[in-house]
């Protein structure tokens, strides 16, 4: 009923949401990525992205653009097409026989869905962060060394390599002593920064992170949180997540989807959590819906 | 007067626990089975190793129950059975594999529902039939193909007919197996950037890998105890085989334990004589090997079970 | 198509090659069809030179040395009241210890071990089975050299563990709301499984018996062992009679020298085996799929 109401009071204003965004220059944004320059180039661009799984609509009309080096949060009401979008970016939806892709989802311009992007080499620009820790039953070195293997970048020194993503997904002072060991025997907050680790060790362009910290305890979440500001510095992060306050602490923008797979709004985080254009934004975020 | 009453009803009780006996008595009669096994096997055994020392059976190198000089030496027979193993391993192995990797990860569900009871056929072939493929077609067709000396009994068409029929059994444990993997690794793989070729070798195969060591020792066990079709096929000739010569190995006539057993038991021996019991001996060590590798298979298969429960 | 601004790689991403992704998948696909080409071009073969002899003379005729007149009658029958034998031992024994091991057994220490020496027993060679019936039926009770009795003891306790462990799969397949819902009037454990339980597994078990029938049909060297005769005359009519069995028959014609036995008399005999097997799984599988139809 309630949903009924809201989209067909919203369904224009999405457009012009972009608009209002670009902060002029790289100066407005960097309040939360700690003060270094920030540029506001686009890296990722949606452009009227729509999915189906079967007959089902998963996203509408999607418009987007992502800056580079800088936290987008993406959030929003279980179901709302939040992960879908994300799994759009790396087309992981590629794997699902009954997913179709409408539209265009640009990354450094080049749309992902020509006919002449390999899915598998775009994924090698792109790493992910799965939703709960997902390492292989293999070694702590052999997870990180994975996607070096696969990807042909394990010439020259594997190990300083290993050990550099570690370092910088803040788990190798941990585990240092135990490189051998299973990745399996980590507690759940050490194999997510493991996995973490492995998708930053090709050194990819974006990091996608699928809910990364929602099965895990409030003390390791808080260190996968100060770990995803940091990863800014070098890399485009997207996260999705269904906490708002996790959105507020660790983004530079955030990016709301509500029911029927629509983009509702998209801004600096700062605007989002204090004065969101739409009312249902609103509703949203104080908790008045969902 | 005005209690109700919930008090036992005496006949009921007494016919349920009638029931939960006689239940009880069908599922303990396994376990009798494996005692009669147990001791049928080792009583005439015994009586057989009254007769013959067990060291001579043990590490005797000829076999010849009836005919002068009597030796009842079981190595020959080993070796004749562990040809088979091998022969009928370097089909069903590798085939099985690739066969449970492609049901897993390429195959459609259409496919999958096509071929998963076209393969199961191969397991429910009656092993004589087997047997006689192998004698009258495979044998044949090998020796007008290959350029090699084959004789009418060998060892070759043989381990190719055990090897067909134990490929379902190699297949399905091992696809088991690895659809047990969560489908969380292979997304990780793909998030990576690996091919399909990769996230199979890689991530599905070794986390899937207890299974599938499991399936193997499952498969050969069953190679080792399959009877007819080396009854048929493979000759009667008890002989120790040379492992660096494969061709001696496998195109000539050999006799495994199973054959020699089947020899025995349609011969018109019968009695308390040595040639008769050998069969319990025979049959003795034929079941103590098989018992412990479907053991080991059964451990190593639980093990994985436990892993992503 | 779209793609136009100017600063994108003319070549997308790049390019991974699938070279070994392509030859793995052909292989794979190789693989899985190998067996069973293989098995319809023998299956194929075995058909064509069975064509001339496997007809009404070969059906209701005794065996003959003369191919020409040979024929799988007693064999024939012999099977089927084997096999009808088989049945009436397995079915209340299996099913019994499914109950049990399903519905009254707790997870204790016997529990686990009664589970694992089944899965054992599935895994013994058969030869061994036929070896146990002839010390233990033939020897010990004395029921006579391959015997009509003996003969199917002996592959009873063989298929025994298969028609047990699919017994439990479809028992457990019953889900458990409706024991919930039958306890829940009142009725004991014995009335749930009897009215609740039992009939709504019966397809499931019913099919897992046949099939394991399917496979007691083509088993020989049980009866080998149990020295069942491999070429009898006349037809079983006593539980106590001399019986020879489809595949001891093909075992035995299939060491005769002459061309007309190997690739005429035993091409016969194979076809007729494979085609009762056929039917008895088929039964299984019409079972099954009307089961699967109202669920």
């Amino acid at each position: 009923m309630t949903n009924e109401q809201m989209t067909s009071s919203e369904t224009e204003p999405t457009d012009d949401q972009p608009a209002p965004t670009p902060g002029t220059d790289g100066l407005t944004d960097t309040a939360d990525s700690g003060g270094e320059t920030t540029t506001d180039r686009t890296l990722l661009e949606a452009r009227d992205l729509n999915v189906y799984y079967g007959e089902e609509q998963a996203l509408s009309d999607v418009d987007i653009e992502i800056p580079e080096k800088q936290v987008t949060a993406v959030i929003g009401p279980s179901g709302c097409g939040k992960s879908t979008f994300l799994r759009c970016i790396n087309r992981m939806n590629d794997l699902v026989d009954s997913a179709r892709v409408e539209g265009e989802l640009r990354f450094d311009g080049k749309n992902v869905y020509d006919d002449d992007v390999d899915p598998v080499a775009l994924r090698r620009k792109i790493g992910m962060v799965f939703q709960s820790p997902n390492p292989f039953p293999k070694s702590i070195r052999d997870n990180v060394a994975y996607g070096l293997k696969v990807q042909g970048k394990d010439d020259g020194d594997v190990d300083a390599k290993v050990r550099t993503a570690l370092e910088r997904a803040a788990l190798l002072e941990e585990v240092e002593d135990q490189l051998d060991a299973s990745g399996l025997d980590l507690s759940g907050g050490q194999q997510q920064r493991l996995c973490i680790a492995r998708a930053i060790a090709p050194d990819p362009d974006v990091i996608l992170m699928d809910e990364p910290a929602s099965a895990l305890d409030p003390v390791a979440t808080s260190k996968i949180e100060d770990l995803i500001e940091d990863l800014a510095e070098e890399y485009t992060v997207v996260i999705v997540t269904h906490n708002m306050q996790q959105a507020a602490r660790i983004s530079d923008k955030t990016a709301v989807f509500l029911t029927g797979g629509e983009l509702v709004e998209f801004d600096d985080t700062d605007k989002i959590f204090e004065n969101p254009e739409h009312e249902r934004v609103e509703d949203y975020i104080t908790g008045k819906f969902g | 007067m005005s209690q109700p009453d919930f008090s036992h009803d005496g006949i009921r009780t007494a016919r349920g626990t009638a029931f939960r006996y006689l239940f009880m008595l069908c599922a303990l009669l396994s376990i009798l089975t494996t005692v009669a096994i147990i001791l049928t096997l080792l009583l005439d055994a015994i009586d057989f190793f009254a007769q013959i020392p067990l060291v001579d059976f043990l590490t005797g190198t000829r076999w010849s129950p009836t005919n002068e000089p009597i030796a009842f030496g079981v190595l020959p027979l080993i070796s004749g059975t562990l040809v088979i193993t091998i022969g009928s391993a370097m089909v069903a192995l590798p085939i099985g594999l690739l066969t449970a990797i492609y049901l897993s990860e390429y195959a459609s569900d259409r496919q999958r529902a096509y071929l998963k009871p076209a393969l199961e056929v191969l397991a429910g072939v009656p092993t004589v039939v087997y047997g006689y493929f192998a004698l009258v077609y495979v044998t044949p067709a090998i020796d007008t193909i290959l350029p090699v000396d084959l004789s009418t009994f060998n060892a070759l068409s043989a381990s190719i007919m055990v090897g067909i029929m134990i490929i379902p059994m190699v297949s399905s444990i091992s696809e088991d197996a690895m659809s047990a993997v969560p489908d969380s690794l292979r997304q990780a793989s793909y998030g990576l950037g690996a091919t399909k070729f990769t996230v199979s070798t890689s991530v599905v195969v070794p986390a899937a890998l207890s299974g599938i060591f499991s399936s193997f020792i499952l498969a050969l066990s069953r190679a080792i105890g399959e009877t007819m079709i080396v009854a048929i096929a493979a000759g009667q000739t008890p002989r120790m085989i040379d492992l660096t010569d494969p061709a001696g190995m496998f195109l000539d006539s050999i006799q495994p334990m199973t054959s020699a057993m089947v020899q025995i038991g349609t011969g018109d021996i019968v009695g308390q004589g040595p040639a008769y019991k050998s069969l319990f001996a025979v049959g003795l060590t034929l079941f103590v090997i098989t018992f412990v590798m479907n053991l080991i298979s059964e451990l190593v298969a639980s093990r994985y079970r436990e892993v992503y429960r | 198509m779209a793609a136009d601004t100017g600063e994108t790689p003319a070549d997308g991403f790049g390019r991974i090659s699938r070279t070994k992704d392509v030859a793995f998948r052909l292989l794979a696909l190789a693989a899985t069809l190998v067996g069973i080409v293989s098995l319809a071009a023998l299956l194929l073969n075995v058909a064509v030179d069975a064509v001339g002899w496997l007809d009404w003379q070969f059906l209701t005729n005794p065996p003959h040395p003369n191919p020409y007149e040979a024929g799988f009658l007693p064999a024939l029958v012999g099977s089927i009241a084997i096999m009808l034998m088989i049945a009436l031992v397995t079915f209340p024994l299996g099913v019994g210890a499914a109950v049990y091991l399903e519905e009254y057994a707790d997870d204790g220490y016997l529990t686990r071990f009664i589970q694992l020496n089944i899965a054992n027993l599935a895994g013994v060679p058969s030869v061994v089975y036929g070896l146990l019936g002839l010390g233990l039926f033939v020897g010990l009770f004395n029921i006579g050299y391959g015997t009509v009795l003996a003969a199917a003891f002996t592959i009873a306790l063989l298929i025994l563990p298969i028609v047990i462990i699919s017994a439990q799969e479809a028992i457990r397949a019953v889900p458990d709301s409706q024991r919930q819902a039958s306890y829940g009037m009142g009725a004991t454990k014995w009335q749930t499984i009897r009215n609740v339980v039992l009939p709504r597994a019966m397809p499931g078990i019913m099919t897992g018996t046949i099939l394991a029938l399917g496979r007691a049909i083509g088993e020989t060297a049980p009866l080998i062992m149990i020295a069942a005769p491999t070429t009898v005359f006349g037809l079983p009519n006593s539980f106590f009679s001399k019986v020879s069995a489809m595949p001891l028959q093909i075992y035995n014609w299939a060491s005769y020298p002459q061309t007309e036995f190997q690739y005429g008399v035993v091409a016969a005999g194979v076809v007729t085996l494979l085609v009762v097997l056929l039917t008895i799984n088929s039964i299984a599988i019409i079972i099954r799929n009307r089961y699967q139809q109202r669920t």
